[in-house]
């Protein structure tokens, strides 16, 4: 029996085969093949919602696949939940680090099998045990801290340690360094090759390109739920690596494609820029971005996830506190920074997440329209009813909202239509410049047209438009012109002829690696010696498991 | 068979809970007063029903105050504190008139108010402990503005207000109604009252909407501050006497019983003025039920219990989307 169980190939430690996982009628997961094979580090990427997610769930037991098998070791394992994929080999290791952060090191490193005397946990052994297994990863701590005064890089460390206490035989690590500094990642990356010494598979979920180069033996591409590709990551080029993930193929320059935007561009007004935004630093997220918008143009804002897109957005709205950098509306400097006096000043922001950051999911169909321009509507305080059902009546009917009638409550009309009861509040202040950040996401393919022709007509009237999509096809097709962000730096600008699904690829591909957080742009090579960078930058080659994680208190 | 057959009550259920929730409180109100009147009939005489306004009225001012708060998913513990603090300084202004007294205890209400919210809005404190802070230190204060013991008040116009009737109803009562009023045309018609409701419902977005936050939070604690310090006053004409240790005990529980009962959701994003002036009055009219009949206090309390899990469990939201 254990025969013919054994996988054929026999050069797997981990083997899912075949597996199939819908929810609700979506397929998530479509006859997924994963192998991974013992000592690699092995790199797991797609978009948003291609389905890495939840092949990790399955993987570890959180989710039970509908059919195919996961094999470890070659044995068929059906993991009831996570314990048992633990128990069993399986460890993982979360973006956000999901330890006791009141509790010791220690305390941590050993949750739930504490070395024990006399039926008491021995304090003593437990603390020199932990000292000495974080010793071997290079983090030289006091284990008797608590752990959230360690810095995340640390706290990382920790985790990772726990993880490979638990005699584990496949690490998945879900962005490990989303949170790190770049040091930091050296460090994760020296214990990452000290696992694959001894044997241990790492599956790397990550979308920092630069990182997978640097780590990775082999990567597995997926795409709506499907793999894609898997292959020796050192044989597939950068550029290919991104048109597999977005799903374009090179050489295929469509002459139309399927969205509603109309073909040519439109008229921009040159001379003055409606909006000017310079050098907005966020720590971490964005470093010294700058763009200009003109009246009656849609400037595109590409790059990947974790680019920093939604935050330039946020950023210039003053939704999101930034450490440098200015805004200017028609010349003049927007002061305070908050979403409040930017929409004074005629900026506003339809931001991605619908439900979290959009609508007011109680209030009806009206209220939600109005609530942005309720002072406006309203006299000495009070509510003008019959100024509200105008505007009301107005959008719903330019925007083709579909509702049972203005007093429906939101949270029952589908996606499409939320997304136009958004945008109508918005356009019912009557901007001068829009910023629309995943303006078609999740939202079925007739509202998106909706929506993408009436971002064009706005922009024939005059608007100012921001436009980010993680829609290629959307945004080469919707911009007239497209500024590209990577790890929070401006990297390019297409322009004209160049706003192109090929140049546009060209342009992240090539685009050196980089942090947020370094001081220096490319073009301007020289040591880098910024303040939050005294040793320069680290980068492969290096050896830096001799230094420590730096502590940091928090 | 049973899948298939299971379906249909939980459709009905869901409409059943639908309607317990939008009229369960007035439907209770009404059961309550026709078996009231039932098991003794001078129930309905003025003079009864004139003895349970004069109760129920600082009950009712402080829970509509109480009402806003929870409407922007905060919460109000210190009202009570407040009740004590505003009956602390009256026989101190008492003797320039009755307008003086009231002005300053307002004032002090909504300082109290400023505080509470400043905590919460500013310093982003949670509401419960910012009030709850609020309202130890609050009450320290009232006792040490008053003494310990309680003092009489003698001034005519105070008296009058917590005892005299207007057409055959107390003034107390005419004035919590006329704040209910006000409250609600609040709450429905002023871009402050759609703001708070917003804001309780999805703050976040309201933020990103350029809705002024912070101003809307500090102003429902400072009325909230104010309606409790006016149910203050009123209780120390009622009684003519202040009596900062004991006034006021409790208040912040029983305006949140009201508020409950009367089906606004803690969760914030909704406030129910009418629904919270019949909770009070379901409140009241429970407990003077079971004492005029004799039934111990130990008992009415364990009944009052069981009717907030009720009402709670009934403003659940369930099977949202």
């Amino acid at each position: 029996m254990v025969q013919q169980d054994l996988d054929p190939r026999g050069d797997s430690v981990l083997e899912v085969s075949g597996v199939h996982k819908s929810f609700a009628g979506v397929h998530a997961l479509r006859d997924v093949d994963f192998a991974l094979r013992p000592a690699e580090v092995h790199a797991l990427i797609g978009e948003n919602g291609a389905g890495k997610s939840t092949l990790i769930k399955v993987i570890t037991g959180v989710y039970r696949p509908d059919s195919g098998t996961v094999r470890l070791d070659g044995r068929e394992r059906d993991f009831r939940n996570p314990l048992e994929a633990q128990a069993a080999g399986i460890s993982t290791i979360y973006q956000e680090v999901n330890l006791v952060p009141l509790m010791s090191v220690a305390r941590n490193l050993f949750l739930g099998r504490e070395p024990r005397r006399f039926g008491l946990v021995d304090v003593g052994r437990m603390n020199r045990e932990a000292a000495e297994v974080l010793g071997r990863y290079g983090v030289d701590v006091d284990v008797t801290r608590p752990l959230r005064t360690l810095g995340l890089g640390a706290q990382q460390m920790v985790a990772l340690a726990r993880a490979v206490q638990i005699d584990a035989r496949v690490v998945i690590m879900d962005e490990p360094t989303s949170s790190l500094e770049p040091r930091e990642v050296e460090t994760l990356f020296s214990v990452i090759r000290r696992l694959k010494e001894q044997g241990i598979a790492v599956v790397y979920v990550s979308h920092r390109l630069d990182e997978l180069y640097a780590i990775c033996d082999r990567v597995t591409v997926m795409r709506d739920g499907e793999v894609v590709h898997t292959g020796e990551i050192a044989q597939l080029e950068r550029l290919r690596l991104i048109s597999l993930m977005l799903g374009r193929e090179m050489a295929t320059v469509r002459d139309k494609g399927t969205t509603a935007f109309d073909t040519d561009r439109h008229e921009r007004q040159t001379g003055r820029p409606v909006l000017s935004a310079e050098g907005l630093t966020v720590r971490h997220r964005l470093h010294d971005v700058s763009l200009d918008i003109h009246p009656g143009e849609v400037v595109g804002l590409g790059g990947l996830l974790g680019a920093g897109r939604s935050e330039t957005a946020k950023a210039i709205v003053g939704a999101l506190g930034t450490d440098a950098g200015s805004v200017e509306i028609e010349g003049k400097p927007l002061h305070r920074r908050s979403p409040a006096a930017a929409i004074r000043a005629g900026v506003v922001m339809l931001a991605e997440d619908r439900k979290a950051e959009g609508i007011i999911p109680n209030l009806s169909v009206r209220e939600n329209i109005s609530l942005a321009a309720l002072p406006r509507l309203s006299r000495a305080g009070v509510v003008s009813q019959a100024k509200q059902d105008e505007v009301v009546r107005l959008f719903m009917e330019r925007l083709r909202i579909k509702a049972s009638g203005p007093d429906q409550k939101v949270s029952d009309l589908s996606g499409g239509n939320q997304q136009k009861v958004l945008l109508a509040r918005w356009l019912c202040l009557n901007p001068k410049v829009l910023l629309l950040d995943e303006p078609t996401r999740g939202i079925d393919v007739g509202a998106k047209a909706e929506v993408q022709s009436i971002i064009d007509e706005l922009a024939a009237d005059g608007l100012g438009v921001l436009l980010i999509s993680s829609d290629l096809e959307e945004l080469i097709e919707g911009s007239d012109r497209v500024v590209i962000l990577k790890d929070g730096h401006v990297v390019g600008n297409l322009d004209g002829e160049d706003v192109s699904e090929d140049g546009l690829l060209d342009a992240l591909a090539t685009a050196p690696p980089l942090s947020p957080d370094d001081p220096d742009l490319p073009e301007q090579p020289g040591p880098a010696t910024g303040p939050e960078n005294p040793g320069g930058t680290p980068r492969a080659g290096s050896d830096p498991a001799a230094a420590p994680v730096k502590e940091k208190q928090r | 068979m049973t899948s298939l057959t299971w379906t249909g009550p939980a459709l009905d259920r869901a409409r059943v809970r639908r309607l317990l929730q939008d009229y369960g409180v007035y439907a209770a109100l009404a059961v309550l007063f026709v078996v009231a009147v039932g098991l003794d009939t001078s129930f309905v005489q003025m003079s009864n029903i004139r003895v349970q306004l004069f109760q129920v009225a600082p009950t009712l001012l402080v829970a509509l105050g109480m009402a806003l708060v929870i409407g922007t998913e905060g919460i109000d513990l210190s009202v009570g504190a407040v009740i004590a603090l505003a009956a602390s300084v009256v026989p101190l202004y008492v003797g320039y008139g009755m307008l003086p007294a009231l002005a300053v205890s307002l004032l002090l209400g909504a300082v109290s108010g400023a505080v509470g919210g400043a905590m919460v809005a500013l310093a982003r404190i949670q509401p419960i402990v910012a009030t709850l802070s609020l309202m130890i230190g609050v009450r320290g204060l009232a006792e040490i503005v008053n003494g310990n013991s309680a003092k009489p008040v003698t001034q005519s116009g105070l008296l009058d207000l917590g005892s005299q009737s207007v057409a055959g109803i107390p003034e107390m009562a005419w004035i919590a109604g006329i704040c209910a009023l006000l409250t609600g045309l609040l709450v429905r018609r002023t871009t402050f009252g759609r703001q708070l409701v917003a804001i309780g419902d999805n703050r976040q977005a309201s933020r990103l909407s350029g809705l002024p936050v912070r101003r809307v939070l500090i102003t429902v604690y400072v009325i909230s501050g104010v309606l409790s310090a006016l149910a203050g006053v009123l209780i120390v004409g009622h009684g003519a006497e202040a009596d900062p240790a004991n006034q006021g005990l409790n208040m912040e529980l029983n305006a949140i019983t009201a508020v409950v009962v009367g089906g606004t959701p803690l969760s914030g994003g909704r406030v129910r003025v009418l629904g919270t002036v019949a909770g009070a009055l379901f409140m009241q009219l429970i407990t003077a039920v079971l004492t005029q009949h004799n039934v111990h206090t130990s008992y009415t309390q364990i009944v009052e219990a069981a009717i907030i899990c009720f009402a709670v469990y009934a403003s659940q939201e369930r099977g949202t989307r």
